[in-house]
């Protein structure tokens, strides 16, 4: 196909397909071989590792940054946890020393209260017994005055009183 | 005459860039109609789509090649 | 081609496809070329990306290192995806070939740039390669089971003769259509692209023309890529099947 283009192919203006023109293709393979080689030098040598490890780097990065970002969440957690258990015992402790104060202050109270039952149950057993011996003192009095008046009574209506007998009267009345 | 009858045999191979233009829609149509039935599936077939258009586009540039040889070389 | 007798438009579409001496003279097979230059400046923009762009060796990459790292993840990716684990062993490899072809894709975006990829002599040395280094490998890897490629046992056995032919002619097929695909495609958007261009001397359809360069140019942005990519992934898939020969 190429058989009359080879021929006039000297000059830059030859007519038909420069694709088919196979005195150049020397040229282009050769050309070619070089570039394919020279490129693929650069990239195993040094472009293609180069990214990789770029790519292996940036991986690893984000891995470390997740692995390390569970510890701290593991780490807040621990301490959560802790605080909740420091906050409980110091709730039980609290529970524990309020009790504790109540049944003192209890006790004390009792202490208080029965040494106060004591000692109004002794005073009024004294007033009690002042109150009898008043009462008795009373009753004494009463008997007193009513034999002396019943005496005088008894001197006034003119008679003769005998005081033991007066006595005796009064006090059956007053029994009676 | 010879040369006025290689133009014309190239004209006629022009249509073949036609038919492969026929051919190539029909992959990227039909690649549509699928993806859009199955969205999900799309993406792991647009490998596939690219050579399948791939095929039919070659064998339109087979025509043109044709068209140019017999515009050039004949 | 088409030179219009009465002086009307010139189109010529091929002519920035010719292979120049830098300086002069024959072309011998060692003589820098243009297509030398801009294999050159190919490798420069390699190294540009990948090498100095990951010179920081930063945790959190910088703009240019996030696309050497975007580049190597991707191609990483697809060896591991689509040929396993072992594959990865060929990984320099096949990243050598994608972004040789994507750098020349690119750089011959430039106006008046040459580029290399649009010529048959690259793809096919390209693809060649990839043939016999696939080749080679699947039988040193598999020994005679690697013609189990060809030997569909799933098939009646009444059709495995004739799928066996068919398996064979699809795969020294290969070559050929995986470097015509690649030349093909960077080699039309070009040339569609001067046609434009040579529309444009009509001032009635130049803004049309200008037009239509900006939407091809856009397209080939897009196609620089994607042919990239595809014969990087099936690079990938033929090597593959040399790893893993039944399917």
């Amino acid at each position: 196909m190429a058989t009359e283009t080879t021929g006039a192919d000297v000059a830059a203006s030859s007519p038909g397909m420069p694709q088919l023109d196979f005195s150049t293709w020397g040229n282009q393979i050769f050309w070619l071989v070089v570039t394919l080689v020279v490129i693929y030098m650069i990239l195993s040598k040094v472009a293609l590792p180069r990214i990789a490890a770029i790519l292996a780097e940036r991986q690893g990065t984000i891995t470390n940054d997740i692995a390390a970002a569970e510890d701290m969440k593991a780490k807040a957690q621990e301490a959560e946890a802790a605080y909740d258990k420091a906050l409980a015992d110091a709730r039980t402790e609290a529970h524990r020393i309020v009790a504790e104060a109540k049944a003192e202050i209890q006790s004390d109270l009792d202490a208080a209260i029965a040494k106060a039952d004591a000692e109004i149950a002794a005073k009024a057993a004294e007033s009690e017994k002042a109150i009898a011996e008043i009462r008795a003192g009373a009753a004494e009095a009463v008997q007193q005055v009513a034999k002396d008046t019943a005496q005088e009574i008894v001197a006034a209506m003119g008679g003769k009183a005998d005081a033991k007998t007066v006595d005796a009267a009064v006090t059956a009345q007053l029994k009676g | 005459m010879e040369g006025e009858l290689a133009h014309i045999g190239a004209g006629l191979a022009a249509i073949g860039s036609g038919a492969a233009a026929i051919g190539v829609g029909n992959v990227a149509g039909n690649y549509l109609a699928g993806a859009l039935r199955n969205p999900s599936a799309a993406a792991s077939q647009t490998a596939t789509l690219f050579i399948g258009i791939a095929f039919a586009e070659a064998l339109g540039i087979f025509a043109f090649l044709v068209a140019l040889l017999l515009m050039f070389a004949v | 081609m088409a030179t219009d007798a009465d002086g009307g438009l010139v189109f010529k579409p091929m002519e920035q496809f010719e292979i120049q001496s830098l300086f002069g003279g024959e072309i011998a097979w060692y003589t820098p070329t243009n297509t030398a230059l801009w294999m050159g400046l190919a490798i420069f923009a390699v190294i540009l990306l990948l090498v100095v762009g990951s010179q920081k060796r930063s945790i959190v990459p910088s703009r240019s290192q996030s696309v050497a790292e975007l580049a190597y993840g991707f191609i990483y990716k697809m060896v591991e995806d689509i040929c396993g684990k072992e594959g990865l062993r060929y990984f320099p490899y096949i990243m050598t070939l994608f972004m040789f072809i994507v750098c020349a894709n690119f750089l011959g975006l430039i106006p008046t740039a040459f580029t290399p990829t649009s010529h048959f002599a690259v793809t096919v040395v390209l693809a060649m390669a990839v043939f016999i280094t696939v080749t080679v490998l699947g039988f040193v890897k598999n020994g005679a089971a690697f013609l189990g490629l060809f030997w569909v046992a799933s098939a009646p056995l009444a059709l495995r003769p004739v799928l066996a032919i068919i398996e064979i002619i699809s795969y020294f097929v290969r070559p050929v259509s995986h470097s015509i695909r690649l030349a093909g495609n960077v080699m039309a958007g070009h040339a569609v692209i001067k046609v434009f261009a040579g529309f444009a001397a009509i001032a009635a359809v130049s803004p049309v023309a200008v037009l239509g360069i900006t939407a091809m140019y856009g397209l080939e942005v897009l196609v620089s890529f994607i042919q990239a990519y595809v014969f990087t992934i099936l690079t990938c898939v033929y090597l593959k099947d040399a790893l893993h020969p039944h399917h």
